[in-house]
Order: C-alpha cells, then structure tokens, then sequence
C-alpha cells in the first residue's frame, strides 16, 4: 500500500509538471521552421486566445514589425470593427507579435515576406504584401467573394489546416 | 487502479480551475447591472433585450448591423464573424459557457456595442440583454 500511494504520489507530481508546461504562457516559443509553407509553431496564450476570437491567429511572420505596431495601435478601429483590449494584454501581444515579426525572426516566411519590402513599408492588411499577392495571383477574383470564402482573410477556407499553421499548396481546397 | 486515482486527480484540479475562472453565473450579472443601473433586478425585461438584439442599425458602410446580423436570428445557434469563423451560440442554454466570466462580458459588450450602435451599453440595457438570453430554454 505503501509504495501504491509513493506511485500515486510520483504519478501526480509528474502529471502536474507536464501540465504546468502545457498550461503556463510560454514567452512565445518557436520548435523550429518547417520547410515548404509550414510555419514555425508558436504558443503564446494571449495572441491566440485574443487574436482568434474573430480570424485565425494571423502568424507573426506574415507582416514586419512596423505592421503589427499599427494594427495593434488602432484595434478600436480594426478594419471596421471594434477589437480594443485592456492596455497590458495589448502590449503583452504586441511584444509577442515583434519578437516573431517577418523582419524580426529568421524564419523562412519571414524572409519570404520580406522580399521586396521597403524599409518603411508597414502595411496593415497581410493581403497587401507583395508576398501573398503573389501566391495567390491564380486565384479568381470572384472566388474570394463566394459566400463559404467570405473574404480573403479567412484562410482556412482554403487552406484547412491553417489554424495549425499548414500553408502547402497541395493540401488547398477552394470550396464552392 | 493507479491509473484511475491519477485520472480523477486529475479532473478534479480542472474542475477547480474551471471554478476559480469562471465565477460569475446569468443570475449575478444581472444583479451586478441592476444595482449598477440602480434598479432592481425584477425591472430588467426580457422583451427589452430581444429588441436590441434585433433591431437594425445604420453601419458604417451603407448597411445594417443588428447582434442577430453576426450571432443569427436565434441565438441557440452558433453564428460567423465577418471572416467567417464560427461564433459559439450566445444563449446559455445552448453554451453554458456563456456570461460566466465578468470580465469576457465586459469585453464583448464594449466591443459589440461600440460596433452596432456607436455608442457603448448602458447597464440597463446589458442587464436587459442577458434577462432575455438566459429565459430561452
């Protein structure tokens, strides 16, 4: 009996560990760049629990620093909606955002994105990037209208699995 | 036999962690707007709320926008935001997740109010709001 309640007790111990690190806001830990369109997989509880309230989490890497300064700067007015936040969980995502920008991280994407972007170039929407132009110029203008699309900010419309951050060509299914 | 003292160990520390976030109930936000709108609980009318969760106001872009115009005419189904992510059903009966979280209420409305009407809620009309969403069965 003794060593049964040693057991649980170990059990328990090393079951609250692994779930403290599952639970516990990590600073925004990147396990390595996937090759092709994969994205780094980032955790940061704020940016996912905030930014994918409406849309998915938008990748850090998908725009630079100065971008997400003036997204995060203007959410009271955030391409046409009302998305302000408490002042700390703002500067805690906009840190995040930063810290993982395309001109901030080396991340494959980021420096895809990046490529023929001006120094002072700071867009606001991702679908203004020379980068995401680009990729999708073979994509119809009326298939972003469709109503199961919506719009080009949904994403995962297209690419199913964006939310885990799965970008390849060849798992795209444009809906009808 | 470990296995299963491990497990429910385990489900009890979520059910205490669901418990510390989760403090608030329908019941005691509409006590906290009632006494915020000086008024007692039982002048917080449900056809009050219904009525602004339908009614049409002048958007921005030439359109209407009413709550039901992202959350759906009833609110026990789940509804889209305007990029098309699924938006979890408002009523309590249909998520009892729903008005649980002071602060995820406070967030919303402000947000919400400040995009369908242009001017933030009072805490008649919040009280009014959640009188309305927690009668549906």
């Amino acid at each position: 009996m003794n060593y049964l309640l040693r057991g649980i007790g170990v059990l328990a111990t090393v079951g609250t560990i692994s779930m403290l690190a599952f639970s516990l806001p990590s600073g925004g830990k990147a396990h390595g760049d996937g090759g092709g369109d994969a994205l780094p997989r980032l955790t940061h509880k704020n940016w996912q629990q905030e930014c994918a309230s409406c849309h998915i989490a938008y990748a850090p890497s998908f725009l630079p620093k100065a971008s997400w300064r003036r997204v995060m700067g203007g959410l009271d007015q955030h391409f046409g909606e009302n998305a302000s936040l408490d002042p700390a969980t703002q500067a805690d995502i906009l840190r995040f955002l930063e810290a993982n920008a395309a001109d901030a991280s080396p991340s494959q994407m980021g420096r895809r994105v990046m490529q023929g972007m001006g120094a002072n170039d700071a867009p606001l929407r991702i679908t203004e990037t020379r980068w995401f132009v680009r990729k999708h110029d073979e994509v119809p203008l009326a298939t972003w209208s469709r109503k199961s699309v919506g719009s080009a900010a949904n994403c995962a419309a297209c690419h199913r699995q964006a939310e885990q951050g799965v970008f390849d060509e060849d798992a795209v299914r444009i809906p009808k | 036999m470990i296995k299963q003292v491990f497990h429910s160990g385990l489900a009890m520390l979520g059910m205490v962690s669901a418990v510390a976030w989760a403090t608030e109930t329908p019941a005691s936000l509409m006590v906290h707007y009632a006494a915020t709108a000086s008024v007692p609980v039982s002048a917080l009318s449900a056809p009050r709320g219904a009525a602004l969760y339908r009614t049409e106001h002048p958007g921005r872009n030439a359109q209407t926008v009413s709550c039901a115009g992202c959350h759906t005419a009833d609110p026990k189904q789940a509804g889209r935001t305007r990029v098309g992510k699924r938006i979890e059903p408002l009523a309590p009966a249909a998520n009892p997740e729903r008005f649980t979280d002071a602060a995820k209420v406070e967030k919303w409305f402000r947000r919400n109010c400040m995009d369908v009407l242009q001017r933030e809620c009072s805490a008649q009309e919040k009280g009014d709001f959640i009188a309305w969403l927690s009668q549906i069965k």
